[in-house]
């Protein structure tokens, strides 16, 4: 397959997992969704590494991954912290920042 | 990998093509379920098929390294991080079907199709040529060269990014303390509350006081009654039943506290009685 | 130095030219300021220290006046004199701005020096005069400080060696004409007059003012040798525009139609106030200014032509509303604004008319100053009735006031040898000699003036000194003490003699000539125009006799026929006002009030009802939920993503 489409399929879930972001409520499967359009990411660097034939696409690739495993670490964590405060994991309950 | 970065041959090119559009297909589906499906816990587990999928093309294409790293980092290490918290936090929360916001899942939908729009034309107007020829030294061996690479052009990237894991687990304990407002109990502090309550022993494991293991024979719970559940409801409506022996010694009646009697396990609770 | 060659006006082309030449001040001549100086002093102190001053006040209000008149007769002296009568004496650099010099200086030749000596003169009596009048005023003493405050700004006017210092003393005078018309603050009739007689001149002034701006924009200086010597390069059009506004300037000060209707609304502050400012000096300022700018007006025929028809119209409207005015102060009053009507005609007539418009100025001066102040006394006498139709027969009983006052009517209606004789038949033969149509046409208005003059006039005597007694119950007319009746005397000397002195032997024409030019031909005595103003006057005083004299004065006044009422309303002048301008302009500004509360605040308005509204609706954005913010920063990369596909493609 040429890249093209690898590049297509990765926008396509990198949509998928923006909307995902903007229309779940829990706040692990929010995560859950960057964590998808994380992924998109990395196809479409790989994808960009066969298209010019050498591998820093995947070297990025491989510190995406490694940062995304760093910040899904950190982030959890903050939501262990949260939850323990206020009893309840949907993102719609921190809303006092509103008019 | 020898043989799965060859290219050339016509069967070859039909199967990369098949692969492509299932796994395409697949992984598309996988992320739709995903913010489609309620419980938590399948969304996870369309993350994963996600994922597995992202594998094999980065095998595809040539990149079996971070095929196996996407496998046992991505999908093995930091998924089940996910399932960890998901277990710890919140498979019940945020059930309700109902968007708070008005408005907010058509203006995402419109945002996305636009944006989606957007990027199609974008990468539609580059240049994206075909797949380029396999370098004689990428052809070697592809870890080597990742390898090579990381430690000569990216070293810099490599030396931060190790700072950055450092920096995350730190704050991953840092964020995961809880500080202890009251003495950590000893074990005597523990043996005297499990004295209070009235328990002394652990229950026994199911099925030390079975005498027989017959389809008929219902179960004993651990105070000595018969389980109902552990008959086929068949058999119980014929009554062919019998009533096993008293089989536990009398002793006096155990206080049963409300928390055994759980059939769920309340995470709170079981939180609470784990580091208490 | 100034040089004014012969202009190129048919009638001035035989006239003498005219040549003055200003030097710097010599001798007793340098302290002209003093002039200003003592009345400037004398009202800071009254006005300044307040009621501490209110026992002595008086008597330093009247001392100031006479220094000022000491000196102006030693100066007169000394200009007589001197070599050059006309001196120039620096005071300071006023303006001393790049384009734009002003200085204050006094200059004294013999134009200014008449006016002194009439302002300070006269002034002083009738300010001596005032001490017995207002002696039962508890706020005299801010009087005498007003009145000062009005010399000073009289005698800067007149002192004045550029437009710009005239100006300053022309609003002074105004100013102190309000300040005293109102002076009696407590009346709302007086405070409106005071209130109107200030916005009309205002008019006037406005005129004034942008004559001084063109002269500036024209020849780029203001001072009266700069203007005249540059005025003939600016062509007859500037020549004539300037001489239209002065003419506009000297109409609202002078009382001259259009702007004439304040005057006999005037008359409602003290009776000294009328005789000095109203009578005497003030408004003869636009006939100074008129004269002063004789090089200016003898390039424009136009302007010239439009200062004859405003006088002659003046003159007859003021002597027909004077007819039938029973208020003694506003018949006086009509009186005025005729005899200045017949001053604003003699200035119109160039250098034929200068001479006799200043000197009928002058005796004007003493006769009407003197008649003002002897109603004042009838007043004072008769508990400040002002209605005629309540005097009568009171020669008897106030033989000074009745004595002066008859000598100040016989000059006025022009009786030989007495002033009003001389000077007015000098303007009417002017108006004849100016020849052809228009001549004929002002000669027979003056004539005619003449005639009503001497009707209304015998008709105020008339009914205030002869005839059955119409008092009212509570009256006891009686003389009036020493010091109100000695400055009378005096004035009535002047009634009878100034006149004859100025005239007779061409003495004032000698003396004033080189500032304004000669009269062409010099006449006898007795000419024919003056023989027929003479005859006019007798028949005037027959006709009023008749009507007046032979039957009872009505103690209420009859209704009239069309005329008498239109006399009455002041031949309608302040209803044409009215009508034109007033209601207009209030329209005007109930437009503008509607416009500005519902246009101009409704756009204000409306912009921060808009900004609330809108702020108020994007403030809905903010509803504190992750999501929408998420959906925003969605809905920007969208954005940024397309800007750069766009630049790029």
């Amino acid at each position: 397959m040429s890249p093209i489409h690898y590049v297509a399929l990765s926008v396509i879930l990198f949509v998928i997992g923006g909307v995902g972001v903007l229309v779940r409520r829990n706040a692990i499967v929010i995560f859950m969704c960057i964590e998808l359009m994380l992924n998109a990411c990395n196809l479409a660097f790989v994808a960009f590494a066969t298209m010019h034939g050498n591998l820093d696409g995947q070297v990025i690739a491989f510190f995406v991954m490694v940062v995304a495993a760093a910040e899904v670490v950190v982030g959890l964590a903050i939501l262990m912290a949260i939850y323990r405060a206020r009893r309840s994991a949907s993102v719609d309950d921190a809303n006092l920042l509103k008019y | 990998m020898r043989h799965v970065l060859a290219a050339g041959t016509n069967t070859d090119v039909i199967a990369r093509e098949t692969i492509f559009w299932i796994l395409a297909v697949a992984s598309v589906g996988a992320a739709l379920a995903m913010i489609l499906v309620r419980r938590a816990v399948h969304c996870a587990m369309m993350l994963a098929v996600v994922m597995l999928s992202l594998a094999t093309m980065y095998a595809m294409q040539g990149a079996p390294f971070l095929a196996f790293v996407q496998i046992i980092v991505y999908t093995g290490a930091v998924l089940m991080l996910f399932l960890f918290v998901l277990m710890l936090i919140g498979l019940g929360s945020a059930a309700s079907i109902g968007e708070t916001i008005k408005g907010q899942r058509l203006a995402a939908g419109l945002a996305a199709i636009g944006l989606l729009v957007i990027l199609i034309l974008g990468i539609g107007h580059a240049a994206i040529g075909p797949a380029a020829p396999q370098t004689a030294a990428n052809g070697t061996n592809n870890l080597s060269e990742i390898a090579r690479l990381i430690f000569t052009t990216y070293v810099f990237p490599f030396e931060v990014t190790g700072a950055l894991l450092i920096t995350a687990a730190l704050g991953a304990m840092v964020l995961a303390h809880r500080e202890r407002t009251a003495p950590k109990p000893t074990q005597r502090d523990l043996a005297a509350r499990r004295l209070a309550t009235g328990e002394l022993a652990p229950d026994p494991p199911p099925g030390v006081y079975a005498l027989h293991d017959a389809a008929d024979r219902p179960a004993l719970l651990p105070d000595g009654t018969t389980s109902d559940l552990s008959v086929s409801p068949v058999l119980s409506q014929r009554e062919v039943i019998e009533a096993p022996p008293a089989v536990r010694p009398q002793v006096e009646t155990p206080a049963i506290t409300a928390e055994s009697g759980e059939r769920e396990p309340a995470p709170s609770g079981q939180m609470g009685r784990a580091d208490s | 130095m100034t040089t004014l060659a012969g202009s190129a006006s048919g009638v001035a082309a035989h006239a003498l030219a005219a040549t003055v030449t200003t030097v710097p001040a010599t001798g007793v001549l340098r302290l002209s300021w003093l002039l200003l100086a003592f009345p400037i002093f004398g009202a800071t102190v009254l006005l300044v220290g307040g009621r501490r001053t209110d026992r002595w006040g008086h008597l330093l209000g009247v001392a100031m006046p006479v220094a000022s008149f000491v000196y102006g007769v030693i100066a007169f002296f000394a200009l007589l004199g001197a070599g050059h009568r006309s001196q120039d004496q620096h005071l300071y650099s006023w303006i001393p701005v790049a384009g734009f010099q002003v200085n204050l200086s006094l200059l004294t030749d013999q134009l200014s020096i008449s006016f002194v000596l009439l302002i300070t003169g006269v002034g002083s009596l009738i300010i001596i005069y005032s001490v017995g009048y207002m002696a039962h005023d508890s706020e005299r003493r801010r009087f005498f400080g007003y009145m000062n405050l009005f010399l000073v700004a009289m005698l800067l006017l007149v002192l004045a060696d550029n437009y710009l210092a005239l100006y300053a003393g022309w609003e002074g005078v105004g100013l102190a004409s309000y300040l005293l018309i109102g002076f009696w603050q407590f009346k709302p009739s007086a405070a409106v007059a005071a209130k109107k007689a200030f916005i009309v001149n205002r008019v006037g002034d406005a005129g004034l003012s942008i004559a001084v701006m063109l002269m500036f924009s024209e020849f780029g200086t203001v001072s009266f040798s700069g203007v005249f010597g540059s005025v003939r390069s600016g062509g007859s059009g500037v020549a004539t525009a300037l001489g239209l506004l002065l003419l506009l300037g000297a109409c609202g000060k002078s009382a001259q139609v259009p702007l004439q209707s304040w005057l006999l609304d005037a008359m409602e502050g003290p009776t000294p106030v009328s005789a000095l400012i109203h009578a005497a000096t003030m408004v003869t300022a636009g006939v100074y200014l008129l004269v002063r700018s004789n090089p200016i007006l003898a390039l424009s025929p136009t302007a010239r032509l439009g200062i004859t028809v405003v006088g002659a119209v003046t003159l007859l409207w003021g002597a027909i509303i004077g007819t039938a005015k029973d208020d003694i102060k506003k018949a006086l009053a009509g009186s005025t604004m005729s005899q200045i009507g017949y001053m604003t005609l003699g200035a119109g007539l160039g250098p034929a008319g200068y001479v006799f418009a200043i000197a009928h100025l002058l005796a004007h001066g003493f006769f009407k100053a003197g008649l003002f102040l002897g109603a004042g006394s009838v007043m004072h006498g008769m508990n400040d009735e002002v209605n005629m139709r309540q005097y009568g027969g009171l020669a008897r009983v106030m033989p000074v006031t009745f004595a002066t006052f008859g000598l100040g009517y016989l000059a006025i209606i022009g009786i030989p040898p007495f002033s009003g004789f001389f000077t007015k038949d000098g303007i009417i033969e002017a108006a004849w000699d100016k020849g052809g149509t228009s001549g004929a046409i002002l000669a027979a208005c003056a004539l005619l003036g003449a005639g009503i003059t001497a009707f209304y006039m015998t008709r105020v005597m008339l009914m205030t000194w002869y005839g059955k007694r119409r008092w009212a119950a509570e009256a006891h007319p009686h003389e009036s003490p020493g010091v109100m009746t000695w400055p009378m005397i005096l004035l009535a000397v002047g009634s009878v003699g100034a006149g004859a002195f100025l005239i007779i032997g061409q003495r004032f024409e000698n003396f004033l000539g080189p500032v304004t030019g000669v009269p062409p031909t010099s006449h006898g005595l007795f000419t024919v125009p003056g023989i027929v103003a003479l005859v006019l006057a007798l028949a005037g005083v027959g006709l009023a006799w008749v009507m007046y004299g032979r039957v009872p004065v009505p103690a209420t006044a009859p209704r009239g026929s069309f005329p008498v009422v239109a006399a009455r309303k002041d031949l309608y002048g302040d209803a044409f006002n009215e009508s034109v301008l007033m209601r207009p302009g209030q329209w005007l500004t109930r437009l503008s009030v509607y416009f500005d509360n519902r246009g101009v605040d409704g756009l204000v308005n409306t912009l921060a009802a808009a900004v609330g509204g809108t702020s108020g609706r994007w403030r809905r954005l903010q509803n504190g939920f992750v999501r929408s913010y998420a959906l925003s920063m969605f809905f920007g990369a969208a954005v940024l993503v397309a800007l750069l596909l766009a630049v790029r493609l």
